[in-house]
């Protein structure tokens, strides 16, 4: 019994102490040294904070580098893919444009009498800079949906800005490096986005799945919300301004309840970094 | 003179290779994601390190194995030391394993290796979860544990092949 204790503490003591063949280092060192870099990053200190941002910028355009072949290959992929669906979208495609031909001028119209009437009740009119970036990287790893824009504190970029894909919002900026930044997607288990559901205007919590999707969360269970509603951004909190229009509330059989993204998050490639501020008229 | 060049190129490629193969992966995060099929995902990292620390450790180092997890915290946003912590508890489970083998044996590495790869996910997810206050979905972190011990047997396989020609070679 004790003769086992001792062969199994030998091996132990061999495995993670003894520096090995060839080793600088020993593993309990490594082990140590990793433990306090996670204790600095909690504690956030601004040295660490410096440290990340260089690893950051050297990593990022390196793995940039590093990702095309995989990059060709994930767009020849999507090629194939496109190519067999090319018949079946542009019915869809076809179909979309006559509706949307006919919403146009009304569109128009509604914009133009929306600004008046807030003119008239003193509502804050939100004014808009935005960046056109490109996407660096596009890891979509299955524990973290985001994405790593070209544009960073040199470019004006601020934590907490939207990306928005065309006129879909995709995610916001949260962290922020001399040339890049990182943008963390609405899929993501970690985002959560106050909303309005229209019609209805039934305010609510839209949060990622950590999958293609999301799901509206916080909402009180007598509301009922129509099947293929529109989910938009509602303006709570200040972030975003009030309208970014997110996606599409499926409600299937299964009595699953879903947000469909409009924008494809996996294919982004330029994204438009905006920040809004709202001013009195 | 021009082919003992040669060869030297030659043999260092092949010797860094596992290394080379490493930090590719560490910044490319290849684990065809993209393919977007629900819960499938593989670590190709771990079984690049526990199958080279298992096997011949002063092939990939303990210290650029350290590195090479700063680099894919980076790449995936994680706090940095997390991916490199989870890496060298692989390494010491699988030097661990080198000490106490004395008939290896694919089979038992493999569900040694499912045992380790559970353990070093279950601090990763602990960690993030309690610490970081950052939300990981059990399923895919679940899914990654299955698809990386099957793929294992594949990988490792291949390894040894590699590993019989470096032998072969003397490098």
């Amino acid at each position: 019994m004790a003769a086992s204790r001792d062969d199994f503490i030998i091996a132990i003591r061999s495995a993670f102490i003894k520096k090995g063949n060839k080793q600088r280092f020993s593993l309990i060192g490594l082990i140590f040294f990793s433990i306090g870099l996670l204790i600095l990053s909690k504690i956030n200190l601004p040295v660490t904070n410096y440290l990340k941002i260089t690893l950051n910028e050297i990593v990022y355009r390196s793995s940039f580098i590093i990702s095309v072949p995989e990059k060709k290959i994930q767009d020849f992929s999507n090629k194939v893919i496109d190519h067999y669906n090319v018949y079946n979208d542009y019915l869809l495609v076809k179909e979309k444009i006559k509706t949307l031909q006919s919403k146009k001028y009304e569109t128009q119209f509604l914009e133009e009498e929306n600004k008046r009437l807030k003119k008239t009740i003193n509502e804050y009119i939100y004014n808009s800079e935005e960046l056109v970036a490109k996407v660096l990287i596009d890891k979509n790893s299955p524990f973290l949906k985001s994405i790593i824009v070209n544009k960073g504190s040199k470019d004006n970029v601020k934590l907490g800005m939207a990306v928005l894909d065309g006129t879909y919002l995709v995610g916001k900026i949260v962290e922020v490096n001399y040339s890049t930044s990182r943008a963390l997607l609405v899929s993501d288990l970690n985002s959560k986005i106050p909303v309005g559901i229209e019609p209805g205007n039934i305010q609510s919590i839209l949060s990622g799945t950590g999958k293609l999707n999301g799901k509206i969360e916080y909402i009180e269970s007598e509301i009922f919300i129509g099947n293929e509603s529109i989910v938009y951004t509602s303006g709570s909190g200040g972030l975003f301004k009030p309208g970014i229009p997110i996606g599409i509330y499926n409600k299937k059989d299964t009595e699953e309840e879903t947000v469909t993204f409009f924008s494809k998050l996996s294919q982004l490639t330029f994204v438009k970094l905006v920040s809004f501020e709202g001013s009195d008229n | 003179m021009s082919s003992k060049l040669k060869n030297t190129i030659i043999n260092t490629i092949l010797l860094y290779l596992p290394l080379l193969l490493l930090f590719i992966s560490v910044f490319n995060e290849f684990d065809f994601n993209y393919l977007n099929y629900k819960y499938f995902s593989f670590n190709f990292p771990f079984i690049l390190i526990f199958y080279w620390s298992l096997k011949r450790i002063e092939t990939l180092g303990y210290g650029y194995i350290f590195i090479a997890g700063m680099f894919n915290d980076s790449v995936l946003g994680f706090p940095i030391g997390i991916s490199s912590l989870t890496y060298l508890i692989i390494c010491g489970f699988a030097g661990y394993l080198r000490n106490i083998t004395l008939r290896p044996s694919l089979t038992k590495d493999w569900l040694y290796f499912l045992f380790t790869i559970s353990v070093a996910n279950s601090i990763n997810y602990f960690l993030l979860i309690l610490f970081f206050s950052i939300e990981v979905n059990y399923y895919e972190i679940l899914g990654n544990i299955i698809f990386t011990f099957l793929f294992y047997y594949i990988f490792a396989s291949i390894f040894d092949i590699y590993r019989k020609i470096l032998l072969r070679i003397k490098i």
